[in-house]
């Protein structure tokens, strides 16, 4: 299934509801154009909810890496919320949980930006 | 949804033979060839036994593969082809990927679990393929490219010894 974004805002938070693979392609660009379009209009606490992507393949965990950067350039923060068991797994084997804030629950979550 | 060209049905929905079968597809250097070779190769591979755990660790290293034959290999030149071969014999479940490159020495790739790879958007897709099949090779092909050689023990394979299944 193709990658869709829906976004929300919660408080000082812009929550990003993804469904569908992050994958080479129009899956890896949409979450690239996803997240420089919030930073270019100042949005810069950024939650990534990843509970309906259960497929993400190298160029996926390579985009994720890199608006985690991009984002911590800006001086903002982005956290990742829900994890399937495919993608913690991924996350956990190629040792991207120490880089990550990776939250499970959105209130805590919400909460947890300064 | 993906395509596959009738004439691959036929071999996709025969039994695991006793007797090494092969299947060859040239596939373009382009995007869709990606889904078309993980398409195939799940196929196979389901026909072939193995559960929904394993086809997902076979999906997705045939995907890191052909993609890597897609942008590292061939660079994304459309003139280039990439070879997908999948053969099954008697105990193992075999994947070549073979493009039309430079080759490359494996070694030189830097490891993506080292404290200062972390950050890096790309280099993972060896190490994926390293850690979902049984085992994983670079060859040098025969007109010089790289052949990426991705090996799962089929599962009457592992059950019949009690051995467990890695990766």
């Amino acid at each position: 299934m193709a990658l869709q974004g829906t976004t929300r805002v919660v408080g000082q938070v812009i929550i990003v509801d993804f469904s569908g693979k992050i994958t080479l392609g129009e899956g890896s660009s949409l979450l690239r154009k996803t997240v420089r379009d919030l930073i270019d209009r100042g949005h810069l606490k950024i939650l990534i909810n990843l509970d309906d992507v259960d497929y993400i393949d190298s160029s996926g965990i390579g985009e994720l890496v890199s608006a985690f950067t991009t984002v911590q350039n800006a001086r903002g923060e982005l956290k990742l919320l829900n994890l399937t068991k495919r993608v913690h797994d991924l996350l956990q084997i190629t040792r991207l949980f120490t880089v990550f804030d990776v939250q499970s629950d959105e209130e805590k979550a919400l909460s947890s930006f300064r | 949804m993906i395509h596959i060209p009738p004439r691959f049905l036929g071999i996709l929905s025969t039994p695991v033979p006793a007797k090494t079968q092969r299947i060859e597809v040239t596939l373009e250097t382009i995007l869709d060839s990606v889904d078309l070779a993980e398409s195939i190769c799940m196929r196979i591979a389901e026909a072939s036994g193995f559960d929904e755990e394993d086809l997902h660790k076979i999906g997705m290293s045939v995907r890191e593969g052909v993609i890597n034959a897609y942008n590292y290999g061939n660079q994304q030149d459309r003139r280039k082809k990439i070879t997908l071969t999948v053969e099954i014999s008697a105990d193992t479940y075999t994947v070549r990927v073979l493009d039309q490159g430079k080759g490359f020495e494996p070694s030189n790739v830097p490891d993506p679990l080292a404290e200062e790879n972390l950050l890096r958007t790309s280099g993972r897709g060896l190490f994926l393929m390293r850690a979902f099949m049984d085992s994983f090779e670079v060859r040098r092909g025969p007109s010089g490219g790289a052949e990426l050689v991705l090996v799962k023990k089929l599962p009457s394979a592992v059950s019949g010894n009690g051995q467990s299944q890695q990766g």
